[in-house]
């Protein structure tokens, strides 16, 4: 025989169920807060691989410490609503209390959202003009490092479906391996020959898009030696899940050294490389619309 | 219905779909329109030795493909020529490769890729005579495997040449250019391999359907320990 199902107890007085979660939303941020800052922001990628890179990776830092009680605050509060206000077996579920406008927490709320929103957007808008963010900025980049003009220019040319290289302080050589001078401000002027593609030179925090007709420029200050895993990242076609290859930033004397090495290799093509657009070279410039498409349709 | 039992059925579909994507996936990016031929290996001295023997062709023909007018690659098995793009090669080998091209010029987009690299030498043998560097006009395919750093432009034969190929495959008295060169496979890896001319008819830039395909302008090397 079915059993009538018992009414809910009255409401209990909330006043104590705001402190109680206040209290615990405050005591989880003060541990959460300094741990996620410390142990876990740092793990953010790209990693340290150069000044924008690392400049990433401080912005991500502050991101997550500024989020984490946020988060802490929402964990609280449905944890603490799963636990205290959840129904009980063959309780008959009953509307709550009416809630009432409160114009102090309304204001609080403005204020505290508000106050994040801004300074996160000033806090980005000083760290992208500062050290520049290692994303492509177009042909015509706002956020100038301080010795932009010095900067070691290099072309990244992007076709379906392989990157490659070229030097324009090295007579415009090109080469199929991207190498870097250590604590270098390097610019990138990345293009495509066909499809848009995407350089993402991952520890670099470098991602700038290749776009044909178009020579987007960003800057990165290399630093120690190491491994950089260059990816496509905008997907151009069959082959772009494998547009991928390694650079290298080395010692001033490794690249001295790779660079006539790659400048030996390339001087039987120079001839025809540098032969005018209309007879099928491409002399150094920072775009290109090549032809020929003799069977495009 | 009890709520594990939905949380049952839930956990089962989401791992069902999973498992069917990741299939797809593999299958997509791995063997997808064409199936692994495992090239014959001599043993020289301890040491594999391949002989890989292509031919690119203009037009792959009815026999070869439901696409007969797609431009392709063809390699030599004990079956004749074959449509066949995924090769397994074994690793630290030596690969001796003969390439006939019957295919006429389409030319390099980029002119940088008309020099020979990743080779024994950095050069190619062209109709038997060492090259360093192929007139970007002249190309009429390439042969790249780029994670081997391998690259090399094919010229064309000439417009004018008399006894052109039509359909494939084409008999050695069809006019066409010989290309030989020698690389050595490395380590074991799933290495891709494309043409880089857009030298796909009727598609825009060049670079959609054959040169999109694989079995036709790109394969695969399954280098194998």
């Amino acid at each position: 025989m079915a059993t009538e199902p018992t009414a809910a107890p009255p409401p209990s007085d909330s006043s104590n169920d705001g402190v109680r979660v206040v209290v615990a939303w405050l005591v989880l941020t003060a541990i959460a807060t300094p741990l996620v800052a410390i142990y876990v922001g740092p793990l953010i990628p790209p990693g340290n691989g150069s000044v924008q890179a690392q400049g990433q990776v401080f912005s991500n830092q502050v991101m997550t410490s500024l989020i984490t009680p946020v988060l802490c605050l929402m964990v609280v509060f449905f944890a603490y609503g799963l636990v205290k206000f959840h129904a009980k077996q063959r309780e008959a579920a009953l509307d709550g209390p009416p809630l009432r406008n409160d114009s102090r927490i309304q204001i609080l709320w403005i204020v505290i959202t508000s106050t994040m929103v801004l300074f996160l957007a000033g806090f980005g808008t000083y760290e992208l003009l500062k050290d520049g963010a290692g994303g492509g900025q177009g042909p015509n980049p706002v956020a100038l490092p301080a010795n932009h003009k010095a900067a070691y220019p290099i072309q990244v040319i992007g076709q379906q479906w392989q990157f490659t290289y070229r030097y324009p302080r090295l007579g415009g050589m090109e080469s199929n391996q991207l190498m870097l001078p250590e604590n270098t401000l390097v610019v990138f002027h990345v293009t495509s020959l066909d499809a848009i593609h995407s350089f993402w030179a991952y520890e670099l925090g470098v991602k700038a898009d290749a776009n044909p007709g178009v020579d987007n420029v960003a800057y990165v200050e290399t630093k120690g030696p190491m491994t950089v895993h260059v990816r496509c990242a905008e997907l151009c076609g069959l082959w772009h899940p494998y547009m991928f290859d390694n650079g290298y930033v080395v010692p001033h004397a490794t690249f001295t050294h790779w660079a006539a090495h790659a400048a030996a290799l390339y001087q039987s093509i120079k001839g025809y490389v540098n032969r005018p657009t209309s007879k099928g070279g491409a002399p150094f410039a920072y775009t290109y619309l090549p032809e020929p498409t003799r069977r495009a349709g | 219905m009890r709520v594990g039992i939905k949380l049952l059925l839930v956990a089962v579909a989401v791992a069902v779909a999973g498992v069917m994507i990741g299939l797809y996936v593999s299958n997509l990016t791995t063997l997808a329109g064409s199936p692994a031929y495992a090239v014959p290996v001599q043993n020289v001295n301890g040491h594999p030795v391949v002989n890989l023997e292509i031919q690119t062709v203009a037009a792959v023909g009815p026999k070869l493909s439901p696409n007969p007018d797609w431009v392709s690659y063809l390699i030599r098995t004990q079956d004749g020529w074959q449509r066949k793009t995924v090769w397994d090669l074994p690793a630290n080998a030596t690969v001796h490769v003969t390439i006939y091209n019957f295919d006429g010029a389409s030319g390099l987009r980029n002119p940088y890729l008309g020099r020979p690299q990743g080779m024994v030498g950095n050069q190619i043998l062209v109709d038997g005579k060492p090259t360093d560097a192929v007139d970007p006009n002249d190309a009429s395919h390439t042969f790249a495997v780029p994670a081997l750093g391998l690259i090399l432009a094919i010229p064309g034969v000439a417009d004018d040449a008399k006894n052109q190929c039509g359909y494939a495959p084409c008999p050695m008295a069809n006019a066409h250019r010989t290309i030989k060169f020698t690389f050595r496979t490395g380590a074991p890896g799933h290495y891709r391999w494309q043409c880089f001319v857009p030298c796909a008819a009727g598609w825009i830039f060049g670079f959609g359907g054959p040169m999109q395909t694989i079995g036709y302008m790109d394969g695969f090397l399954n280098v194998k320990a």
